[in-house]
Formats: C-alpha cells, structure tokens, sequence
C-alpha cells in the first residue's frame, strides 16, 4: 500500500514539476505558440517560403537579436541602455574599418579586439553611472551621444570591409540546409556566455541587484561592481551586434540603426520586466524573431511598408497590454 | 525634525546645499551665464540682443517638448512619443493647408494628437503599461500613419504653411520671437496649473508615491489619461513652432529632439522617478542645452566631435547638478 502511494507520488513529481516549470515560463511559452503560428501563417500565405527564407530571416534577425541580449542584460539588473544602437555603430566600423584589405588571419585579432572594445564601452557606461548616481537612462541616453559621434569620427560614410571568414560565420547553412548558421551562432554564443554566467554569484548578484538594491546591499552583494559587470556584458553584446552588422552587410555604417528603441520592445515583449530583477535572455530572443517575422509577413502581403510600422506598433501594444492585464489578474487572485 | 533644525545641525554648508536644491534655478542660471560668456570669449562682439532672440527662437520648440517631458517625469513616466506627434502635426497641416484650408488642418492634427495622447494614457492609466514602451509604441503607430497619409497626399512643396512660418520665425523689433505669443501663455498655464491647481499636485503625487496618492482619493488612471492627452496636444503645438522656425514639413521633423527634451528637463532638475522638479529649470536646461550647442557649433567643431562633445557635457552637467543637491 505504502508502496503504492509512494511511486503514484514519483509518478506525479516529474508532472508536478513539469507544470511548475511550464508556470514559471508561461510567458515565453506562450511566444513560442505565437511564434509557430506565426510561421505556419508565413507558410500559407507564401508557399514558397523555405530554406532561402528561413536563412535570409535568421541572418536579419541576428543584430537586433544580440542587440535583444544586450539591452535584457542591464535590464535584468534594475538599469535601461539606450546607446545600444551606437555602440553597435561604433563597433561595426572600428571592424570594417580595421579589416579592409587586411588578412583573414588579421581579421581575428580584429575581432577579439572589437569584442574587448564592446566590454570597454560598457565598463565606461557602467562606471559613469555607478560613480556619478545620475540615472542609467539619463547617463545612456548621453552616451550615446558620445558613441554615435565616435562612430562619426572613425568612419565618415559607409565602407565595406569584412573578413571573409566572418562572413562565412554568418551567412550559409550548417548540415542539412533547414539550420542556418547564424541561428547556431546566436546559441553558441548565448549558451557560452549567459547560461555558465547565470549560475554564478555575479549572475546571482546581477538579479539581485535588479530585484531589490537595497536588500541585495545588506546581504553583501557589491552593487556598483556588479552594475558595472552588467553593463560591460550588455557592451560585450552590443559588440556582438554591431560584428554581426559588418558581417551580414559587409559594411561598416557609422549611423545608428534603429536598434536601441527595437530592443528594449523586444526585451519588454521577452517578458523581462522594466522594474528589473526578472525575466531572462531567451524571451528577447523569441520576441526579435516574432516582430522581424511579422515585419516579413506584412512584406509578403504587399502591404505598404508604413502600416507594417503601424502594425509592429500595435502587436507590441497589444502584446503588452495583454500581459499586464494577467498580471493584474494574477494579482487580484 | 523639520528643515530649519536640520539645516541648522548640518550648518552652513548644508544650508546652501539646501537652498541650491530647493533653488534649482540659481545654478542653472549660473551655467547658462557661464556658457553665455564662454560663447561671448569664441565670437568676440556677436553676443547682443539681436542674439539672445535667435537662441531663445531656437529653444522654443525645444522647451515645449520639454515640457511634455517634464510633466510625464512629474509621474515618474516618460513620453517618447512627442517626436512623431509633432512631425505629424506640423506634417499635416501644410498637406491640408492647400486644400480644405489652414483651420481644418489645424483641427486634423490636433484631433490626431489627441487621439495619440488618449492612447497613450489608457495604456498607461488603465492598462499599466510602462510609459517609455506605451508611448514607443504609439510612436511607431503615428509615424506610421503619417507616412501612409504622406504617400496618399502628395505634396508639391516641402515647406511649411506662411503662418506658421511668421510665428515660427519672425521676431517683434528683430529681438522677441513670435513664438513667445504662444509659448509665454502656455509656459504660464504649465506653471501655475503645477503650482496652483488640484490637478497640479496630483501630478506630484502620484509620481511621489502612487500608493499614497490613490489612499487619498487621486484616481490615478484619470490624471494619468488626462496627462498624456496633454502632452500630446502640447507636442502638437511645439510641431507647427518647429515647423515654422525650420520652414520644413517632415514626418520625422521632430525625432532629432525627443532626446534633447529629456535631457533638458533633466538638466533642470525634474526628477526622471518622479514627485520633484517644475517647469522653471526645463526651461533653463533647454536654453542650456541650445546655447551649448551653438556654442559647439560656433567653435568649428565637425559633427562627430560636437555630438561627443554634447553628450559628455550632459552627462557631466547632470552629474555636478546631481552631487550638488543630493541629500547624503
């Protein structure tokens, strides 16, 4: 009899779990269900749609993608970055700048230094903030001022230049044709960094940080240098965005695109909160790929452009409404 | 313990830390004094009166988008829809100035913005979204629809309607600019409804702590809506006055200042988490923010560097402002 209950009881836990799990992340799962509608959506209505389409849309998506990762970073940690757009900038053409007619061998001592250069950025974000105590939005939103202008100063107008190495890391496909390889980039990447990084005390601290300053103060958590980490990984990201530009153009362009705005809706859509302290890296991502598919589709329709922007505008409100409204719900329960 | 013991115990240096934060303008005005000279030390003999009404024609439109800000601030939100609302407005009436006629056009836009501003607020009153994804995202909705309108009529002409251009541009005895006729009155309105009315104070209030403000009776949502109806149709207005002032009609006219306008008000001193500030120092910190970059300009700088050059300054600005009137 004992027995008995007790395997019912292994029987449920695994289930019990799961549905736990599947609470936890309800949010992203209920946008990868809007995702796969989505994709069968852009099936029907464009029959033709296959590996060409799903390669061209992993290798578009991928800068706002990193861009997406960037912004969920110091958002996580209680703070909001709006020179993502000209750090990416910034980075693009220092790369294609430092990679025209060089070696392809030169091409990755481009690349780390672009990369070291990202961490650099972010560490000046994060340091003037930390030691000024003027607010993160304030601060970006002067910065990116000082990048942009940066970017203005390295490179007039946009030039191409990229390894071809780089390029090949982007565009094509692995395998069988259906895995582009710029979607198994973004996850190696995102699987080396963010997923070791969560489970470490400095990921602890960046939630913490995020969630509740003053109690993450009082249980010893150092907040301005896990601030400043935060910041250097969203510039490490940035970085990775504005690489992943130069090499999916093959040009380094000094203006900033439309990134900064873009990313913090994809992060907000991503179910990471603007409070901070919730939320992870992977929702930003499902959240670029729906408003770049829907962007798509509406192309697909022959619909003008314009109301495309009318239309991404209304899904992300929509969207957000929509959680919201849960949420109050959830709260008046 | 009240301000006067306190001061009294933290002694002199704690008392003109006091007043420098209960004063705001007294720095700001330091500052702007402080860039006036330096330009006046770069261009020997330019700064006059002729001058001064050039800087403060250019800081109009700037300081009423501003304004926009400060009020959305005041509540801890932010409104970074005014850009497209004031690029649509200014847009559409020089597309219907033609036909139908300027007051049509002037009631389209207007109805427009306010049926921006209104989405805006049921958003963020009722719905409780985040005002800076709220208003993104009816930013791209309007600019949206103000491209598609773009296409539909098409334009013969880039340049604005002559009214606007005269209120925009012109200037009583080549110094007061026009625009004051519209800006004074409202700059008024904006301070002592802040300072005098119900209304006012509950801006304050909620920023300051929502939870309170709703025990106390403040119906949140409502002051919320009615904000950034407000806002809207203020961006409206700082539309035709920049449309006038540049005699260009663009549906992203305007995008170039959503930016400056938050970091004018925050250079005056409106807390961006709500409950502190007032419209006196944004007004400042958008003269600051037009006479410093006149400044850059004037010192020959290319683009790249006075963009650099602007941001660092902001940041330092912001932050000397914020050591200074920092309680610790």
């Amino acid at each position: 009899m004992s027995a008995a209950m007790a395997t019912a009881d292994d029987r449920r836990r695994p289930f019990e779990a799961m549905v736990a799990w599947a609470r936890r992340n309800g949010w992203v799962l209920g946008l990868l269900v809007l995702l796969g509608a989505l994709l069968v959506f852009t099936k029907l209505i464009n029959p033709n749609y296959g590996v060409n389409g799903i390669q061209g849309f992993a290798i578009s998506v991928l800068p706002l993608a990193m861009a997406a990762v960037a912004q969920a970073i110091c958002v996580i940690a209680g703070g909001i970055d709006l020179s993502i757009g000209s750090m990416m900038a910034l980075t693009s053409v220092v790369a294609a700048t430092q990679m025209k007619d060089q070696s392809e061998a030169f091409g990755v001592a481009v690349v780390v230094g672009v990369l070291i250069l990202g961490l650099l950025l972010g560490v000046i974000n994060g340091s003037v903030i930390v030691v000024t105590r003027v607010p993160d939005i304030v601060v970006t939103l002067a910065m990116s001022f000082v990048w942009g202008g940066a970017a203005l100063v390295v490179l007039a107008s946009p030039t191409s230049g990229s390894a071809k190495w780089l390029k090949d890391l982007v565009l094509g496909s692995v395998g069988i044709d259906l895995i582009p390889k710029a979607a198994i980039l973004l996850l190696v990447i995102v699987a080396v960094v963010w997923i070791p990084l969560r489970r470490t005390r400095l990921g602890l601290s960046i939630y913490a940080i995020g969630s509740n300053q003053l109690a993450a103060f009082r249980s010893g958590v150092s907040v301005g240098r896990t601030k400043i980490a935060a910041y250097a990984l969203t510039g490490l990201f940035a970085a990775l965005g504005g690489l992943s530009l130069t090499a999916s153009t093959g040009i380094g362009n000094p203006v900033p695109g439309p990134y900064t705005l873009l990313s913090v809706a994809a992060v907000v859509l991503g179910g990471v909160s603007l409070a901070g302290g919730r939320g992870g890296v992977f929702g930003p991502i499902v959240g670029v790929l729906i408003l770049v598919l829907i962007q798509n589709d509406l192309a697909f329709l022959s619909l003008d452009p314009n109301l495309s922007l009318v239309t991404q505008g209304l899904i992300l409100i929509g969207v957000v409404m929509f959680g919201s409204l849960i949420q109050w719900r959830q709260g008046r329960r | 313990m009240t301000v006067a013991t306190r001061s009294a115990i933290l002694g002199s240096a704690g008392g003109w830390r006091r007043v420098l934060r209960e004063q705001p303008v007294i720095p700001l005005t330091a500052i702007l004094l402080i860039l006036v000279i330096a330009y006046a030390l770069v261009r020997p003999g330019v700064v006059n009166a002729d001058w001064a009404g050039v800087i403060l024609r250019a800081a109009v439109p700037l300081a009423i988008l501003a304004g926009c800000q400060t009020l959305a601030m005041l509540t801890g939100g932010i409104d970074l829809s005014v850009g497209a609302v004031a690029s649509m407005a200014g847009f559409v009436v020089a597309s219907l100035v033609n036909g139908p006629g300027l007051w049509v056009g002037l009631a389209v836009a207007l109805t427009a913005a306010l049926l921006a501003g209104l989405l805006t607020g049921v958003g963020v009153g009722i719905f409780r979204v985040h005002p800076l994804i709220m208003s993104l995202g009816v930013s791209f909705v309007v600019l949206g629809l103000a491209n598609a309108w773009q296409i539909m009529m098409v334009q013969s002409s880039t340049g604005t309607v002559p009214e606007f251009r005269t209120i925009g541009s012109d200037r009583f005895a080549q110094i007061v600019p026009y625009s004051f006729v519209v800006f004074v009155p409202l700059a008024a309105l904006i301070l002592v409804g802040l300072k005098r009315t119900g209304y006012g104070r509950m801006l304050y209030a909620i920023g300051d702590n929502p939870v309170a403000a709703r025990l106390s009776g403040a119906r949140g949502w409502q002051v919320l809506i009615v904000l950034y109806v407000i806002s809207a149709l203020m961006a409206a207005v700082g539309g035709f006055i920049l449309s006038g002032l540049t005699n260009v009609s663009s549906v992203t006219l305007a995008d170039s200042l959503v930016l400056p306008s938050v970091a004018a008000a925050v250079i005056g001193g409106t807390s961006i988490f709500g409950g502190r500030g007032g419209y006196v120092g944004t007004i400042l910190g958008a003269l600051i923010l037009t006479v410093l970059s006149a400044l850059l300009t004037a010192l020959g700088y290319p683009e790249a560097v006075r963009q650099i050059l602007f941001g660092a300054i902001i940041v330092a600005v912001a932050a000397a402002y914020t050591r200074v009137t920092q309680e610790s």
